[in-house]
């Protein structure tokens, strides 16, 4: 229902540490109209530029903390609010070169009364500046 | 003849494009509602307030009951969701479900509100495990009747029946008028043409749905047809929604306390071009509802692909349907 605004516009980047260019991280939304539990959170996708990456290489973040996903799946306190921007990090070296990539994301997310377990996806083109 | 008193609200759930994407506040949200006379306001706490089901802030119950008061509208319903699938690897145990409810319960009465949603998948033995605590609170537990459940459904029968067998008058239903689906809605339709159904494939679907065709067979000949992926998926609907007869309300207007007055378009001349809200009124009516009804926009996700949503403005034009069909008498000439 928020599908493209899953991926936002804003706060695509390289990520780096210590000197070093360890990834890259994009903000991203739920695409539901409440937030949710982060237990509830099943998967995190992402392909950049055509390649998929490891479910082992995704990192969450919101409100200053940060969780593998496979941490989140028994973070039964911590939620993911509505319309909330969480930062999405994808361990990378090097990161991404500066110009324009092709990111798709898809988000599956658990919710109780429902009898299927959805996926969603959202595409943008982005751009790391020079 | 009955009397009845149909009152108007809105469900913040209207807003959710705009509350989203920041564009409007919740004050913002309060004073659109109150200027169109929508004064009872329903929330879904978990879209309203970060951080809900978590313990909030006294500050945010302070904040809710300065708008009311500010606005002169009045909280009617907080809709809860129970994640009883919260762990991945095993279910919610019956005891921390009924705790969970418990929350809400609570929440619900702080912040004014006489009623609280459930969902229609919750088992009717944790609404009744709560009744006794929901009367300490005062505060009613209504479970949603909602397509492609609707009032005849064994699922629907189990729960009047418990309901029934408990005794309490604080267990109750709140029904979603999209049960009550009397055409292909056409933002549906055109949405799914531009997702790539070809238009006689979707004409088929409409004229099908008109004639009341069993959803399994309309699939059956969308495949005949030679439909794939998105076309499946419109003929799939059919299966999520049917025309049900708002007459069915009739046998449980002693437990109907709250309504989801849904819709998916409201046109410029006041029509839902697929729910027959003149029809559901005239069954109010008739059964003596005493209650609100509450706006329940659930439009932007089939035209934000492609149009801008005014979410506000579907509001205001349900509301004036609301006006014209419950009957209220029209401001006095030159009232200040």
């Amino acid at each position: 229902m928020f599908d493209k605004y899953m991926i936002c516009e804003d706060g695509f980047g390289n990520v780096v540490e210590g000197g070093q260019v360890v990834g890259f991280t994009f903000l991203a939304r739920l695409p539901y109209y409440r937030g949710i539990g982060l237990s509830m959170v099943e998967d995190i996708g992402v392909i950049i530029d055509g390649e998929p990456v490891s479910r082992q290489d995704v990192r969450f973040s919101v409100r200053g903390r940060t969780w593998t996903l496979d941490e989140m799946e028994t973070e039964y306190t911590e939620r993911w609010n509505f319309g909330e921007k969480a930062a999405v990090t994808v361990l990378r070296p090097d990161g991404l070169a500066p110009g324009r990539h092709r990111l798709q994301l898809s988000e599956r997310i658990r919710v109780s009364y429902l009898p299927f377990v959805p996926t969603t996806r959202d595409t943008k083109e982005l751009v790391i500046p020079a | 003849m009955s009397t009845y008193d149909i009152k108007r609200g809105v469900s913040l759930y209207s807003y959710q494009e705009e509350y989203f994407l920041r564009q409007k506040s919740l004050e913002d949200l309060i004073k659109v509602s109150a200027e169109m006379g929508a004064n009872g306001i329903e929330l879904i706490s978990e879209q309203t307030f970060p951080d809900y089901p978590n313990p909030l802030d006294p500050s945010v119950y302070d904040n809710w009951h300065a708008l009311m008061a500010k606005y002169g509208t009045t909280p009617v319903c907080h809709d809860f969701m129970l994640d009883y699938k919260k762990y991945k690897d095993r279910p919610m145990p019956f005891e921390e479900q009924v705790a969970s409810c418990k929350v809400d319960i609570d929440h619900a009465a702080r912040l004014g509100c006489p009623y609280t949603r459930a969902l229609v998948s919750i088992d009717p033995k944790v609404l009744v495990a709560c009744a006794d605590y929901a009367e300490s609170r005062n505060v009613r537990l209504l479970i949603e009747v909602h397509a492609p459940l609707h009032f005849d459904h064994p699922w629907i029968i189990r729960h009047a029946e418990a309901f029934e067998k408990s005794g309490s008058d604080y267990l109750g239903f709140l029904p979603d008028m999209g049960m009550f689906l009397f055409a292909f809605p056409p933002v549906w339709k055109e949405k799914f043409i531009r997702d790539g159904v070809p238009q006689h494939i979707a004409d088929y679907i409409c004229k099908a749905y008109e004639d009341r065709v069993l959803s399994e067979y309309v699939i059956l000949e969308v495949e005949k047809m030679g439909g794939v992926g998105p076309a499946i998926g419109m003929a799939t609907t059919l299966r999520h929604n049917a025309a049900f007869e708002p007459k069915r309300m009739l046998d449980h207007m002693d437990r109907i306390w709250n309504i989801h007055a849904k819709f998916y378009e409201m046109t410029e001349d006041l029509v839902e071009p697929s729910i027959p809200y003149d029809e559901i009124i005239r069954v109010l009516k008739q059964g003596g509802y005493k209650g609100y009804i509450c706006s329940e926009y659930e439009g932007n996700r089939w035209i934000q692909d492609a149009f801008p949503v005014d979410s506000i403005e579907q509001v205001r034009r349900q509301q004036e349907m609301f006006k014209k069909l419950i009957g209220e008498p029209q401001a006095a000439v030159g009232a200040a």
